[in-house]
């Protein structure tokens, strides 16, 4: 019995790690995509950030200023995507391909260049990175059954962007609905001709929600290089932009769901380690990748219908031309 | 000059070529910061690319894959479809290519098992590319997302075959066991030998001329026939081409049939061709650029094939440059490729307002 206890808090614990960067870049694709410009570039923002993070903590020695340089790199190329996508009306779709496929060249180049480690940057020390905090009384609390544990092994030791992100999520949640500003996103990502003629700009709220994604994906980028590992490696993020998409997708682009779909696609990963060469009674081996791409499989379930319905906001992929009717 | 002329001038060639060397002038860019001399740069690529038999080899051997992603893309595009799956449907052709390439060889000839091979990774590319196809038109599940997850499932699907059903006891790289020695195509230096011309190696194979014959077969699939317009009359409006009497959804099936059927056609290239037997991403890059190359093609044969040299070119051309400058590595040809995509893609319409007012002033002038 203790022994699926352990596991169990094991497995908790290392889901909040694997989720935190989905529960980012998934609240960064929410709001771009509330506001009508898909993002597949999630990935590649993320990449950027942790490149940005892991060279200005290195140079700088704070864990801060990488954090500050990665939500700037990765405004960057929110910038980027939100000149091709509003002002030059070009297709979403190809501008997000173009941004990760950059993001993955720029990044190996500039670390080659500047470090010369392989793509890599330094090794992180001390301040240079986000350290795990015991949160107050979790020693306390530690032989307290089932909850204190709780508190003490699964939410207690995190880094503060974990903490962040967890915080994030209500915040969110806040702006997207009880705000102004939130609710002319969500009407712009529905109807921008409504938007417009109420004497709103489409395109500078557009490019808002569309910065802001770039901040919230360089937090996520700089969570990987500078919190949950000590350097920037290249290619680091690994089709995490993607899975984020996909919980952003399976969550119907609403902020709670994000974080359960977050928490559920991390508990997934974490389960994929622990069960490699395990056997189950009844069932047999379930092999590790299928596990893996159970966040991916799910996800066209649900698209498909079979399993809820998944309502895109109505105006999302299409550029919005004053002239048009 | 006529004003209709002008447009086409201005879609076909002077916006391409300007939004092209906006990417190599930001390419340069990139190269000078990191202390690399974008002139000898571009020489070492050309020479690379071009300087040589087997520069040329190389080039179209690349070149090669990106007109099957390429075509993979247009034709998919002309439904009005996004196909960014060419990645998955590639690799899963591979699979197709390895059943009947490894499991018919002892019971047939070679000369039925090739071609046998060749449509087992069309059909394979073809039925994993009908899924997302199917979802789009019967469920409405968007194909954007549907093919990008299922790049994903197919990469970890791959992964477990090879390291689980076809990884060869005692290897540490997984891959397959290699094909029997008469299961392969014919090199291009041993084609060109058969007419008596000398040709130096390199891994291009006869799959080129699969893929020159894939372009006709798509240009006269596509202008020529019934299947064609009803294809290319879905693409410009779903709602006309309901009452014309087409059925838009079985039209979305089959063109993302047929361009999974042509991405899947890459792993013929990679492993009859080279690498003669299966390898963990083989399909590497080749789906994603298959996009940039559709974009600059503008989604026609023609262009399919001259963008897809470019981009063999550059394959080859940023190979030799690493090799002959220690501080440029291949990621090079990523960057650009991102870039020559963010520019001829996201961006194409850039200069058209301020091109289309210079252009109009001279055509009055002209007048």
């Amino acid at each position: 019995m203790n022994d699926i206890l352990t596991f169990i808090t094991l497995a908790l614990d290392a889901t909040l790690r694997v989720a935190t960067p989905l529960i980012l870049a998934a609240l960064a694709g929410l709001f771009s995509e509330r506001s009508g410009i898909v993002d597949i570039g999630l990935e590649g923002k993320m990449l950027v950030g942790a490149f940005a993070a892991g060279a200005v903590a290195y140079w700088t020695g704070s864990a801060w200023l990488g954090l500050g340089a990665a939500m700037l790199a990765s405004m960057g190329f929110a910038l980027l995507h939100g000149l091709a996508c509003i002002t030059y009306q070009g297709n979403q779709v190809v501008s997000g391909v173009a941004i990760n496929i950059l993001a993955s060249g720029l990044t190996t180049i500039l670390g080659l260049a500047w470090f010369h480690q392989g793509g890599s940057t330094p090794p992180l020390v001390g301040a240079q990175r986000f350290n795990d905090i015991t949160l107050p009384g979790a020693d306390a609390l530690k032989s307290v059954p089932v909850l204190g544990d709780f508190y003490a092994n699964v939410l207690s030791g995190h880094n503060i962007l974990v903490y962040i992100a967890l915080l994030l999520v209500p915040f969110c949640a806040w702006v997207l609905y009880k705000t102004r500003f939130g609710l002319r996103i969500r009407a712009v990502g529905e109807n921008p001709k409504a938007v417009d003629t109420a004497g709103v700009s489409v395109a500078l709220l557009r490019y808002r929600a569309v910065l802001i994604a770039g901040a919230l994906c360089g937090i996520a980028g700089a969570y990987l290089s500078t919190a949950q590992n000590a350097q920037f490696i290249r290619d680091m993020t690994a089709g995490q932009g993607f899975m984020a998409l996909a919980a952003l997708i399976f969550a119907k682009w609403r902020p709670w769901p994000i974080l359960a779909a977050a928490l559920l696609f991390g508990f997934l990963d974490a389960l994929a380690i622990r069960m490699q060469g395990v056997s189950l009674p009844l069932i047999g081996q379930v092999p590790v990748q299928l596990i893996e791409s159970l966040p991916y499989i799910l996800t066209v379930v649900l698209l498909a219908g079979f399993i809820g319905k998944a309502m895109p906001p109505k105006a999302l992929g299409l550029p919005y031309l004053k002239e048009q009717r | 000059m006529k004003a209709s002329t002008a447009e086409r001038w201005l879609s076909l060639f002077i916006l391409p070529s300007l939004n092209l060397l906006t990417a190599f002038f930001f390419t340069a860019l990139i190269l000078l910061i990191t202390n690399v001399n974008p002139i000898e740069a571009a020489h070492y690529m050309i020479q690379g690319a071009f300087g040589s038999q087997e520069g040329w080899g190389y080039t179209l051997y690349y070149t090669t894959n990106f007109i099957f992603t390429g075509l993979a893309v247009a034709i998919a595009f002309h439904a009005g479809l996004f196909n960014i799956g060419g990645e998955g449907q590639a690799y899963i052709g591979g699979l197709g290519v390895t059943l009947v390439a490894l499991g018919l060889s002892p019971y047939l000839p070679a000369l039925i098992v090739i071609p046998l091979s060749i449509i087992a990774g069309a059909l394979f590319g073809a039925a994993w590319a009908a899924i997302p196809g199917y979802l789009q038109a019967y469920r409405d599940s968007h194909i954007v997302i549907t093919t990008i997850m299922f790049n994903f499932i197919a990469a970890s699907l791959m992964v477990y075959l090879l390291v689980n059903v076809f990884a060869v006891p005692g290897e540490m790289t997984p891959a397959s066991r290699s094909f029997p020695d008469d299961i392969k195509l014919w090199q291009w230096h041993e084609f060109m030998g058969f007419f008596g011309v000398d040709f130096d190696s390199s891994p291009l194979n006869i799959s080129l001329l699969l893929a020159l014959l894939c372009c006709y077969g798509v240009w006269f699939l596509l202008w020529k026939t019934r299947w064609g317009y009803e294809i290319r009359t879905v693409g410009a409006n779903p709602d006309a081409a309901i009452y014309a009497g087409i059925n838009p959804r079985k039209i979305w099936v089959l063109a993302m049939l047929l361009g999974g059927a042509l991405a899947g056609l890459v792993s013929v290239n990679e492993l009859l061709g080279v690498q003669h037997r299966l390898v963990l991403g083989f399909n590497a890059g080749y789906g994603f650029a298959g996009i940039a190359v559709a974009l600059m093609g503008r989604n026609h044969p023609i262009g399919i094939i001259l963008a897809a040299l470019l981009f063999g070119a550059l394959y080859q051309g940023g190979a030799e440059l690493a090799f002959e400058m220690p501080n440029v590595t291949r990621d090079m040809v990523i960057v650009i490729q991102g870039l020559i995509i963010l520019f001829s893609g996201a961006m194409e319409f850039m200069y058209q307002p301020l091109v289309r007012r210079l252009l109009w002033r001279w055509v009055r002038a002209g007048a």
